[in-house]
């Protein structure tokens, strides 16, 4: 009984302990530093499931992004290939390792879309996303973007992504992207942006902001 | 000397029809406002400058105080019930009314911390998590849609409000602020409010 007795006291010491121990561990280790600060950080303007956001500029949807996408796009951010007077602060504080686990964290979630397009030209934007404008050179955005808008590798998820962010990068490509002299994989896009009239961005803006 | 008889008609009958329109400042909605929110609703003491606010975020805020989500003390106190009689159209209109008047900068800030303030604005701190004002307030923190200018409140308001969310007032689903503001520190909270005093 009384040996029971000390066991128990001993045990309960000892998670108690352990739980000093991990709790002042906690407090040591700077939040800046933390995976889950960063995720608040991030969220805070890319939305708080990071389904985008609306704010003096639209901040596009990170949810369902593909990972060497955001990865791509965070260097390219650091290494001022794609001009932004917010991310490149943003980024340049970010360590490989941690890019990594933020590009997977976004990856999984899964939040409906942010909404709020036109629908009027919903149906000519379809046709242009699953079949291109022969007539104009712009090829079917399906066949790289995937038919569900998903993306694939570098090439980004569109489905769900904010309408507004979709028609300022498409009407400004060649003004945000690709800059500097190396050539990166933002120049692929570079004649279909140009090729498209601002109504046809429009209809594939509005089109790919509803896609689940 | 017809023509100018006929400018000067012109003048007064538009004067008349834009006054009809909008409200006249001496109205009772207006001076029931502006009985607290200063002279030309440019703000006095705790009650923020109206004048130059978007006319959206005024009305979203008319919103959180009558469904009591806009909780701090001040608000609790003085807005709840002063919104309490205010019909959607009144509101409404007081809105466009107060946006419509141009605002001027309170200037009571730290002037010291201005240029580290307006550093915070524009770039955040990322090592320490805490995000560009900017992105959503603007580059002249001039605010759009239901966000609203914060160039040139008073220093005490821009304080009061960062401090609070960080205390967990001001609940409103969807907002970013209550994670933007538990980043701040005391020091980064003065330099934003000092900054933002000055803005014009």
């Amino acid at each position: 009984m009384r040996a029971g007795l000390r066991l128990a006291l001993a045990a309960s010491f000892l998670a108690m302990a352990l739980s000093a121990g991990a709790h002042a561990q906690e407090r040591r280790a700077p939040a800046a530093s933390g995976l889950e600060a960063k995720l608040e950080y991030c969220k805070t303007c890319h939305g708080l499931q990071g389904q985008g956001y609306l704010g003096y500029f639209p901040m596009p949807r990170l949810a369902g992004q593909q990972p060497d996408y955001i990865e791509a796009q965070l260097r390219a951010f650091i290494e001022r290939r794609r001009s932004n007077p917010v991310m490149r602060n943003v980024a340049h504080v970010l360590s490989p390792a941690m890019i990594s686990s933020l590009a997977n964290h976004f990856h999984h979630l899964n939040p409906p879309p942010f909404g709020g397009a036109p629908r009027g030209a919903v149906a000519i934007g379809k046709r242009i996303y699953d079949e291109g404008l022969p007539e104009a050179n712009v090829p079917a955005c399906s066949a790289c973007h995937g038919a569900e808008g998903k993306g694939q590798n570098e090439i980004p998820r569109l489905a769900g992504q904010l309408y507004p962010y979709m028609v300022g990068q498409l009407t400004g490509w060649s003004k945000e992207r690709g800059q500097g002299t190396a050539v990166d994989t933002s120049a692929i896009m570079a004649p279909t942006a140009h090729n498209l009239t601002h109504s046809q961005v429009e209809a594939v803006a509005a089109y790919v902001s509803n896609l689940q | 000397m017809k023509r100018i008889g006929l400018i000067a008609i012109t003048a007064v009958v538009a004067s008349a029809v834009s006054t009809a329109f909008a409200f006249a400042d001496d109205s009772a909605a207006v001076r029931n406002c502006t009985w607290c929110h200063g002279t030309g609703a440019q703000g006095y003491t705790v009650a923020p400058r109206l004048a130059g606010q978007r006319p959206q975020y005024i009305m979203s805020q008319i919103k959180s105080f009558r469904e009591h989500a806009r909780d701090n003390p001040f608000s609790k106190q003085y807005m709840w019930s002063a919104v309490a009689a205010l019909g959607p159209s009144t509101a409404y209109e007081l809105a466009n009314y107060f946006a419509s008047i141009p605002p001027k900068p309170a200037n009571d800030g730290d002037s010291s911390l201005a240029s580290r303030g307006r550093t915070i604005f524009m770039d955040g701190i990322p090592e320490a998590n805490i995000v560009s004002c900017y992105a959503c307030h603007g580059p002249n923190a001039e605010g759009i849609r239901d966000i609203p200018r914060l160039g040139g409140l008073a220093y005490f308001y821009i304080k009061a409000r960062l401090e609070q969310w960080g205390q967990g007032y001001h609940s409103t689903p969807g907002s970013p602020m209550p994670m933007a503001a538990s980043h701040l520190g005391p020091q980064e909270v003065e330099a934003l409010a000092s900054y933002l005093s000055f803005v014009k």
